[in-house]
């Protein structure tokens, strides 16, 4: 009776409302591709993390207040006296750091798998969009707390408006509201921060997956695997997303959820990465910080601003940094996607790409001594020469035939070729010949045993 | 060979890049190890703190009530605390006003509840028991730590008083290290044993949450490993389909 | 496995797949992330309660009343709301029982005050009367009328408090009249003597 009630109902709401349609075109007969990776995980995640964010934030703000006499009070205020207030805002603190590693590796495996290329251009392009709106909510978030990092880093980076030739210093006053970073400022990145660009990137991320399964997922092999097909039109190589992926990611949230708690109830601050020591002094316009530093998630790009002597070109720089992340899908000049079939040029430049990325974001950290600026540049111009050199080399390399149809999610260790992974071979065959081993898998089985002995004996009767 | 070679290049680069950030200037701090579960540790810092500390410097984000149920402080002592002027729910203020302050010692001794938190407890430990006589100061002090500070030795009576010890850096006097001048009430160990509890207690002050956030983290990560066994259980049984 | 969204050709179930331990599995997992959301919700539903800082400035406070004169009544604020304290003369500690026939809860079997002041004079002694000065209709503060059958209220009024928005009358022990809009005698707050010359508002007597 109950599921005939639950069917007439649905009946009812379809005929207004496309729900069962949606279901079945986005979720039950939605075919992705059966060999997603580790990799696929951090677009589900991403969603979490906004989701987090959002939730958190709406209550952190029913108790902040932007206002830069009582701001950071009321953070204060928040950690001590509302109950639960110092695990909301762990978890908003967290959440941000958590959303950028999220994020960082989400990009990753566009750049692996080839996911910006052709048809997934505009997929790549709102996904640009989210990342800049991210770092923007991220950047006035930041403000929000009113320490001495929130004030000076503010400070630092709205001054780099006035780089911009003739309207500069008009358009840093008019984006701060008044001379100096002030409470005008603080009030006006609350109201963005809160509403305006949560918004946007709630629309854009609609945007975002609407484009995508408009042409559906990319996967490991950068094959496409609606070029196969079954008498039903169902891609052979493809599975539905639910349950499959549904009930994949869900392990995948609990994984990532498992390694967010233990930041947030053991080490919320990540050794002053995720919270910063100055930031729990109170902003003084009089007395700047020894060490001016974003947070983490910014210093590749910071770190690229100060590698240029001039102010304007620095800015110039800094903006090209993320324009030739926009143009990317038209740099590359391969017709193959996935880095397992590409020629050797683009996977060490791929390889470059990512170690001067690293690199940098750890030198933005750091003070900006005449060995570091040295170092910055030539990462700089290692992340540069990616995308610069690109039309080049991708054209010259020598890419390998793709397969017709889906090979594994991870390709097995035996399989691997190269000196590196021969090297990798070596390394584990001689650890697991090591006594120390031979002892730890000793214990390991014994308790193994153990734990299936007491199973065992708790099942029967 | 030579495809191999840059990335390593690169990642050499990378991990050298700490080099460039040796500085001559760092002073090592004396590590102190923080244990906000020892109560009894906190009970005697926060004594401590409203003795020798309270007259000048101010804990405004800390509640006495707050701190009496978290450290289990009896009611004599918290009524003590109270001098009979503030509530128990009043916020650990100090007498001192800031134009005051201003005005004694040339900058208003600050509020101390997030120092522990934005100067770190190895810091304050070592920074606590590091003055030395300085006829060049108004006081009388300097701290090894915080040159030329404004604070006065508040507790030379308990350590007694250090000097300086000097040597010689590319031609210029630089200290050294400390060394002992004139006896205090206590001896050292004791003395270093106060600064310790003080130290736990102004960790505690930074962050009174975290006694409850240790505490539920365990519970937290044990659900958070029932829940990956489940759902990984969960996904493989599905996944026998896909082949 | 099927469901409300799919349909039998649809599964992926094949032959050898054991569905019972699939729905086992299912179940617990639902039932753990169910209880999982459920804890989740607990740090956000219980931050809305009143903070540290509210609890504090709703702690009871001490109020002196040694300079209250008979017939006198004092305003003082406790969580935010006015709180009367009343000293009443003897002759309107009689009158009291002179009204209880125009009353709709004499016996204060609706209303709310502390155990020891549902009594006749609604307090915990006669002579000082504590209660919350908010109408128990809509919240408006009503004024205090001890003198007895003024123009305005009629030959009927013994003393009392009238309530100028919607017409509520109450008596001298905050009593609710019949016929008017308030439903209930005027709220007392828990309260304690600390000595013949204060008064503790917000806080019972300790238990023995």
């Amino acid at each position: 009776m109950m599921r005939n009630c639950g069917n007439k109902l649905m009946a009812w709401v379809d005929e207004r409302l496309p729900v069962t349609q949606f279901v079945r075109e986005h979720l039950t007969r939605y075919y992705a591709p059966k060999n997603f990776n580790v990799l696929y995980f951090f677009g589900s995640l991403a969603l979490l993390v906004l989701v987090n964010q959002i939730l958190t934030g709406v209550f952190l703000a029913m108790n902040y207040k932007p206002d830069a006499a009582t701001a950071f009070d009321s953070v204060e205020y928040i950690m001590r006296d509302v109950n639960w207030g110092w695990l909301l805002r762990y978890l908003h603190s967290t959440g941000a750091s958590a959303f950028f590693i999220v994020i960082y590796l989400h990009m990753f495996r566009a750049l692996f798998y080839g996911s910006y290329k052709n048809p997934r251009e505009l997929l790549w392009l709102f996904g640009m969009v989210l990342f800049v709106l991210l770092m923007a909510e991220a950047f006035m978030g930041y403000l929000l707390p009113w320490g001495q990092m929130s004030y000076w880093g503010a400070q630092v980076i709205i001054s780099l408006f006035s780089a911009v030739p003739v309207i500069g210093d008009d358009l840093a006053t008019w984006i701060r509201g008044d001379f100096v970073v002030a409470d005008a400022t603080l009030n006006r990145f609350f109201s963005l921060h809160v509403v305006a660009v949560p918004l946007l990137i709630v629309g854009i991320v609609v945007l975002h997956v609407m484009a995508l399964h408009h042409v559906g997922s990319n996967n490991p092999d950068g094959i496409d695997i609606k070029k196969k097909k079954d008498e039903k039109g169902i891609p052979l190589d493809g599975i539905p997303f639910h349950p499959y992926y549904t009930v994949k990611d869900l392990y995948g949230v609990a994984v990532f959820l498992l390694i967010f708690f233990w930041a947030i109830f053991y080490a919320p601050e990540m050794g002053g990465m995720f919270l910063e020591p100055p930031n729990f002094e109170p902003a003084n316009a009089m007395k700047t910080p020894d060490h001016i530093a974003p947070v983490w998630y910014f210093t590749p790009f910071y770190s690229i601003l100060r590698a240029v002597p001039s102010k304007s070109w620095g800015v110039v720089a800094m903006g090209g940094s993320l324009v030739v992340l926009f143009i990317l899908p038209w740099l590359d000049r391969s017709s193959v996607r996935s880095v397992r079939y590409r020629g050797a040029y683009y996977r060490n430049a791929l390889w470059v790409f990512v170690l001067c990325f690293i690199g940098l974001g750890y030198l933005g950290m750091r003070p900006a001594t005449p060995v570091a600026t040295l170092m910055a540049r030539v990462l700089a111009l290692g992340y540069f020469c990616f995308f610069v050199l690109m039309p080049l080399y991708t054209r010259l390399d020598r890419d390998r035939t793709p397969p017709e149809r889906l090979t594994e999610a991870v390709i097995p260790l035996e399989q691997r070729e190269g000196r590196g992974w021969d090297f990798v071979r070596w390394a584990i065959d001689r650890g697991q010949a090591s006594p120390l081993y031979t002892r730890i898998m000793g214990h390991y089985n014994v308790l193994l045993e153990q734990v299936r002995a007491y199973y065992f004996k708790a099942k029967k009767p | 060979m030579r495809i191999l070679s840059y990335p390593v290049l690169l990642c050499l680069l990378v991990l050298a890049s700490p080099l460039a950030f040796a500085s001559a200037t760092d002073r090592p701090l004396d590590s102190h190890d923080a244990d906000v579960f020892d109560k009894a540790s906190l009970r005697r810092g926060a004594e401590t703190y409203v003795t020798y500390c309270q007259s000048c410097h101010g804990l405004k984000l800390m509640r006495y009530s707050r701190m009496a149920r978290d450290l289990g402080m009896g009611d004599a002592v918290l009524q003590g605390m109270l001098r009979g002027v503030a509530k128990p729910s009043d916020s650990m203020l100090s007498a001192m006003t800031a134009s005051d302050g201003e005005h004694w010692f040339g900058v208003a001794p600050p509020d101390l509840s997030l120092v522990a938190r934005a100067r770190g407890a190895d810091w304050i430990y070592s920074y606590l028991r590091g003055f030395y006589m300085d006829d060049s100061r108004p006081n009388g002090v300097n701290n090894f730590y915080y040159p030329d500070v404004a604070m006065p030795h508040v507790m030379s009576g308990l350590q007694g008083n250090l000097r300086p010890v000097m040597h010689k850096v590319n031609g210029v006097d630089v200290i050294d290290h400390l060394e002992r001048a004139t006896q205090g009430h206590v001896k050292e160990a004791e003395f270093d044993t106060i600064v310790t509890d003080l130290v736990n207690f102004l960790v505690y002050v930074g962050e009174p949450s975290q006694l409850e956030r240790l505490k539920l983290g365990k519970w937290v990560m044990l659900i958070m490993i029932l829940l990956v066994i489940l759902f990984r259980r969960l996904k493989d049984e599905y996944w026998k389909d896909v082949h | 496995m099927s469901g409300p969204f799919l349909s039998e050709n649809e599964s992926m179930n094949q032959e050898g797949v054991d569905t019972d331990k699939r729905r086992f599995l299912t179940q617990t997992a639902s039932a753990v992330g169910v209880l999982g959301v459920g804890v989740a919700a607990i740090p956000f539903v219980g931050s809305m309660s009143p903070s540290e800082r509210a609890e504090a400035a709703g702690a009871p406070v001490e109020i002196d009343i040694s300079k209250l004169e008979p017939g006198q009544l004092m305003r003082v604020m406790w969580r935010g709301k006015p709180v009367w304290i009343m000293r009443r003369t003897p002759e309107s500690l009689t009158r009291l029982q002179d009204t209880v026939s125009l009353l709709q809860d004499p016996d204060s079997v609706e209303s709310e005050q502390p155990e020891k002041a549902r009594n006749d004079h609604r307090s915990l002694r006669p002579e000082i009367f504590v209660a919350m000065g908010l109408c128990t209709h809509l919240g408006c503060a009503p004024s205090y009328r001890p003198e007895v059958a003024p123009a305005d209220l009629g030959a009927a009024w013994k003393g009392g408090f009238f309530c100028p928005c919607h017409g509520s009358r109450f008596d001298l022990a905050g009593r609710v009249h019949k016929g008017v809009p308030a439903p209930r005698n005027l709220d007392v707050p828990p309260y304690r003597f600390l000595s013949e010359t204060h008064i503790l508002i917000g806080a019972e007597e300790e238990e023995a």
